[in-house]
């Protein structure tokens, strides 16, 4: 490793490629920055050595420098681009139907492209293993090309001398001589100091700087998407994000999700409200409403008792639970407890509660031998009717349907309830049996001289909640506003540099900026005026 | 090369390793985060949380905490999961055999409704405990999505093996002897 000490006497360090204090391009570093064959310099990071050029002798260095290449992370992100059209073309998991498996719905749906969208993970593109190291090796690159461009800019930006060496005037862009003895210095002075440049001198050269702080846009911006990512990786973390879902029956008292068994809920209410046209409230809507065929919802609303867990004993064990908040959630207005939100985001209507049945002849619906209700939530085995009947409850079937000829229940939920009976007349020890559901009524041996039939039900409402925990929102917000000001900062503002070298028959002139070109001509062109100096030229735009 | 060149080159190079590390190893978390996202189950190899439930038909509680030193099969079932109702006579023929050995069984039943249970257990002649999560907080705790799941527990209390998915004979079999403990 050798430092360059440059004819200014200037010590810099190795791979620099204009020296830090005079900006005379290093000989033999030039073609790090493509300078060689050119007449005008490449001026980006101000010739400053970039480590990741330099250094490459353990394997550390050489990770670090794959990461540090500009080259490599704008192949990452356009990977990562490509991958996310790709992710596109069949639908994504969360949209393909609840009860499908992906597994085969998307050979069955799409065929072998399907198979092998499922098979890279596309299918789940965001959770996929390799897209999210995609992103990752973006974040690392961001980070790594960022430090590696920072500080050695920031250092020469802040070493750098007013007195420039010739071969540097001369390859500026923005490059003029004014061959006088009849330069007002001091006018040129005042005129930059009023355009609100800095003024820098040193044995009558001068250096005019504004707006250094917008070179730092682009890192300021990369700190606040590397501020971002690091919030989205704590929605990992439990404690930071949570989101669960959770069905809850009316009457209903069960524990929350993602709460850690601390807090549960008692669904007191679910209510469905839909507009109605002779409610004076929805006059206005008359019309729309009557265009519409069916009801339209208004209102989805829970109504909810909060409890929080008090002993602190073993899971599963009998919960204490002190009321913490009553209230309600409706769309969009969550119902809030300690960290946590339910927000209402489904629901099922009308499930069956309770099924009441009367004893009648066979043959005549209007005989009554005895009634009696079913709990369909926790039905009794046996049940003893005033008249002296019993009936017993042989089998039951929540979620009744016929699997290859057998009934069998398919949930737990009694959603088509179905019974198989068996009624005991008074003082009969036979039973006669019948299978009763939804729509059917099948007397079993053929014999029997009673019938069973349903007189009333009961129906309850599910409500579906979305459990919500989120401390990851303040830290996105903020990476997101770094993210901005970082971009303000690099769009808003341009750095302009204006050098004024004096020469024995006159002086030059170059300037610099990182962009807006034309604005900084028209800078200097203000500076200049009733100074002598003439207009330079940019020689950019006189070879094309 | 000079002494001072040296110590910069050394600086540098423990700072470049630092950055590395930390930043792998946030990325190895997310993606591990991010593997456990999808994975059903208290993971092979981590501690059983404790937990205690009542058996079914009785006022009896289990406790897990209190089987330290026996193997414990912990399934998760409901009456209108079909596959488990394939598993359960497995499950009760090598139960008495286990038994014996100082494996229990516990089967945790996920449904709602007592009458169901009831007639499932008479209908199998099930001589193991059937124990009830009728709030879920079990299956919460275990993170069970589709059943049957089944882990088995060694007598140290860590999940040995994992199944999600019904279990055939012989495997059930394996992996009881898995968790037996030592003669």
């Amino acid at each position: 490793m050798n430092e360059i000490t440059c004819e200014c006497g200037h010590v810099n360090p190795e791979g620099t490629v204009l020296c830090e204090s005079c900006g005379k391009p290093v000989e033999g570093n030039q073609h790090i920055d493509g300078n060689d064959q050119k007449e005008l310099l490449n001026m980006r990071y101000d010739g400053s050595a970039r480590r990741s050029q330099t250094y490459n002798r353990t394997w550390v260095d050489k990770i670090w420098n794959f990461f540090s290449s500009v080259k490599v992370g704008v192949w990452l992100i356009f990977i990562t681009v490509i991958a996310s059209a790709v992710g596109t073309i069949f639908p994504q998991e969360v949209f393909i139907p609840g009860n499908a498996d992906p597994a085969t719905h998307y050979r069955d749906q799409y065929g072998i492209a399907g198979q092998i969208y499922y098979q890279l993970g596309f299918h789940d593109l965001f959770s996929s293993w390799w897209y999210m190291l995609l992103i990752a090796m973006i974040g690392i690159s961001i980070v790594i090309a960022s430090i590696d461009r920072f500080f050695p800019l920031y250092k020469t930006l802040k070493n750098q001398k007013p007195k420039r060496h010739e071969l540097f005037m001369k390859k500026q862009r923005v490059f003029g001589t004014t061959e006088t003895q009849n330069v007002d210095v001091e006018r040129f002075k005042a005129n930059l100091k009023k355009r609100r440049f800095r003024v820098y001198e040193q044995d009558g050269h001068l250096l005019a700087e504004k707006n250094r702080f917008a070179r730092w846009g682009p890192y300021v911006n990369h700190i606040g998407l590397i501020i971002f990512l690091l919030g989205a990786l704590l929605r990992f973390v439990p404690a930071f994000y949570v989101d669960e879902f959770i069905w809850v029956r009316e009457g209903e008292t069960i524990l929350i999700s993602g709460t850690d068994g601390q807090y549960y809920i008692e669904n007191k209410a679910f209510t469905l409200e839909t507009y109605d046209k002779d409610n004076p409230d929805d006059a206005r809507f008359k019309e729309a409403i009557e265009n519409q065929n069916g009801a339209i919802p208004k209102t989805f609303r829970t109504d909810a008792v909060i409890y929080e867990r008090t002993n602190s004993d073993v899971t599963g064990a009998e919960a204490e639970l002190e009321q913490v908040k009553e209230g309600a959630s409706t769309m969009n207005n969550p119902l809030k407890f300690g960290d946590y939100a339910l927000y209402q985001a489904s629901y099922q209507l009308n499930e069956f509660k309770e099924m009441s049945f009367k004893i009648h002849d066979k043959d005549d619906e209007s005989t009554n031998y005895g009634e009696f209700t079913v709990d369909l939530t926790n039905p009794q085995s046996t049940y003893e009717l005033d008249e002296g009947y019993r009936v017993e409850i042989a089998n039951y079937f929540p979620d009744y349907e016929l699997e290859d000829g057998e009934p069998v229940s398919v949930s737990k939920y009694p959603r088509n309830p179905a019974f198989v009976f068996q009624l005991f007349p008074p003082g009969e020890s036979e039973p006669e049996t019948s299978f009763l559901g939804i729509g059917a009524n099948v007397d079993a041996g053929g014999e029997n001289e009673y019938k069973l039939g349903l007189t009333e039900f009961d129906v309850r409402d599910v409500t579906g909640l979305t459990v919500k925990k989120d401390e990851t929102l303040w830290l996105i917000a903020f990476g997101g506003a770094v993210f901005m000001i970082g971009v303000a900062q690099g769009m808003y503002w341009n750095h302009r540099r204006i050098w004024l070298q004096p020469r024995s028959d006159g002086v030059w002139i170059a300037g610099h900026t990182n962009k807006n070109w034309y604005a900084l001509r028209m800078e200097i062109d203000k500076a200049i005026e009733g100074t002598g100096i003439e207009a330079p030229v940019d020689q950019h735009e006189m070879k094309s | 090369m000079k002494e001072k060149t040296i110590r910069k080159k050394k600086k540098r190079l423990i700072f470049r390793a630092a950055m590395l590390t930390v930043m792998i190893g946030l990325v190895v978390f997310a993606l591990v985060a991010n593997g456990k996202d999808d994975q059903v189950a208290v993971a092979k190899g981590e501690e059983a949380p404790d937990f205690q439930l009542k058996k079914f038909g009785t006022e009896e509680t289990v406790r897990l905490s209190d089987l330290k030193g026996q193997g414990v099969m912990l399934n998760f079932w409901a009456t209108y999961c079909g596959p488990c109702k394939d598993e359960m006579p497995y499950m009760e023929e090598l139960y008495d055999e286990y038994k014996e050995k100082g494996v229990e069984i516990l089967a945790v039943n996920l449904d709602s409704t007592e009458l169901v249970v009831e007639n499932f257990v008479n209908e199998y002649n099930l001589s193991f405990p059937i124990l009830q999560d009728k709030k879920g907080q079990v299956m919460d705790l275990y993170n069970i999505g589709p059943i049957p799941s089944t882990l088995f527990i060694n007598p140290e209390g860590d999940i040995e093996e994992q199944v999600i998915g019904p279990l055939t004979l012989e495997k059930l079999e394996g992996y009881l002897q898995e968790i037996s403990p030592e003669e």
